[in-house]
């Protein structure tokens, strides 16, 4: 009786976890001043809120055939998620958005 | 408690449009839609918990599918301006 318990707590709390980092990353992607950090805040949405959610609703839902497709959704998304995050900043920097660096002249040129 | 985490989703996915809206640039727009994409999906899978509906996650995966596709698709049109069936080959792409 306590074990199911403890699986409840549990996955609540990453499922409680992963809807803050989706709020904060969203939250991030609206109010970062620039492209360069917002990108880095989209790809917070995309690992660690996902990966936390989903794996919350995989406990939730036991050992069955709906964690299955949890945990294939899991590793797509884990694969896809950065994977368009990159191609978006590569085609930013391609296109010439340069990311404002602070140093006076850039050593290396992208 | 599920419906607390699907309301949460929705003032994120919000969150995300009104950048989606912003956006000074395209490349901003192009990234708001793919986090939005991804919120979608993650909503999918929620309400399907919600209500009780396994099925729900094939949708979720599909959705997933489809959002990356639609990314690359759109980076790939205004890199090359064209999705790369008629071979263009205008001056500007090395």
């Amino acid at each position: 009786m306590a074990l199911d318990m403890f699986y409840d707590i549990l996955s609540w709390c990453l499922i409680g976890l992963g809807c803050f980092f989706v709020l904060i990353g969203a939250l991030g992607v609206l109010k970062l001043p620039e492209f360069w950090s917002r990108l880095h805040a989209a790809s917070v949405v995309e690992s660690a809120g996902m990966i936390l959610l989903i794996s919350g609703l995989c406990i939730q839902s036991g050992l069955s055939l709906i964690t299955v497709k949890l945990i294939l959704l899991i590793v797509f998304l884990f694969l896809t998620g950065p994977t368009a995050t990159h191609a978006v900043a590569s085609a930013a920097l391609v296109s010439g958005m340069k990311p404002k660096s602070d140093l006076k002249e850039p050593q290396d040129s992208l | 408690m599920f419906l607390i985490v699907a309301i949460v989703l929705i003032i994120s996915m919000i969150l995300v449009l009104l950048r989606l809206y912003f956006g000074p640039t395209l490349y901003d727009r192009v990234l708001a839609s793919n986090v939005f994409g991804t919120q979608t999906v993650l909503f999918i899978g929620v309400v399907g918990f919600l209500s009780g509906r396994p099925d729900f996650l094939d949708i979720a995966l599909l959705y997933a599918l489809i959002n990356f596709v639609g990314t690359i698709a759109v980076l790939k049109f205004f890199r090359y301006r064209s999705i790369g069936d008629i071979p263009v080959h205008n001056q500007e792409s090395e």
